[in-house]
């Protein structure tokens, strides 16, 4: 009994130092996220609706976890979404990526695949060709997260 | 030059909402990570992805180290005219790789 406590010891002192040897950064944070956020809108007002965000609820591995988002629009010339934005609250950097979409787009639908640092929640914000903004969210649980790996 | 796949229907219908998936082979190195030796290893993502359509931009990306390695991206355009799909990835460097593809549109 004592060895197994000995060697699980070890092990959590090894696992610590694998973490402790990712580059320190301040990483972002919820504020981070809404000051990141704010940069690209500005003081509009940002309306929770339309966006819709896919993540898997619980990923695995936080290297690829795969992503949809979606926003309701009819996608013609006077009302179609201009931009999609990602975010992330717990990444070192709060930007995941910026599409830029317009009517031949035919519908606002765009995935990819993302990492995660941590379980954290990520937001999309659409902007709209009347000048909206519009958000969805989605909460994920990482149990292994991305970056740590040497 | 990084192995590529991009799928979409070849041949579509006026007016039909046709679905681009696209892969890039790239490491996406998000300059957060340590080396054996503790140094860091710099920062070499795709930064940029466009897709144009008879020389009209019809979709851009913007990308961060969030994307995870291998850029996967896939949108949709309106089969518009018979022509040619122009994909284009730029790294932070400014190097460009692109791809051309042909479509018909009945």
């Amino acid at each position: 009994m004592q060895l197994l406590l000995t060697r699980r010891r070890i092990l959590w002192a090894a696992a610590g130092a694998g973490l402790a040897s990712f580059v320190p950064t301040a990483g972002a944070t919820e504020d981070t996220m809404a000051e990141a956020i704010r940069d690209l809108i500005g003081e509009a007002p940002v309306t929770p609706g339309k966006v819709k965000l896919e993540l898997p609820s619980i990923v695995e591995n936080g290297n690829t976890v795969p992503l949809t988002v979606s926003v309701e629009s009819p996608m013609t010339e006077a009302d179609h979404v201009e931009s999609i934005h990602l975010f992330n609250q717990k990444n070192p950097q709060p930007y995941v990526a910026a599409f830029h979409l317009g009517p031949r787009a035919g519908k606002a639908s765009v995935a990819t695949r993302i990492r995660l640092a941590d379980s954290q929640r990520v937001v999309a914000i659409a902007r709209l060709a009347d000048g909206t903004f519009w958000s969805g969210s989605a909460d994920v649980i990482v149990t292994l997260a991305a970056c740590t790996e040497q | 030059m990084a192995r590529v796949l991009i799928n979409f229907p070849q041949r579509a219908k006026r007016g039909e909402i046709i679905e681009i998936k696209t892969l890039i082979q790239h490491p996406m190195e998000t300059g957060y990570r340590l080396d054996s030796k503790g140094a860091v290893i710099p920062r070499d993502i795709i930064s940029r992805f466009t897709c144009a359509y008879n020389g009209d931009e019809v979709f851009r990306a913007e990308l961060f180290p969030a994307i995870s390695a291998n850029p996967f991206i896939a949108f949709s355009t309106l089969a518009t005219e018979s022509g040619e799909l122009v994909f284009s990835w730029i790294d932070d460097n400014g190097q460009i790789q692109s791809e051309i593809h042909q479509i018909t549109v009945e």
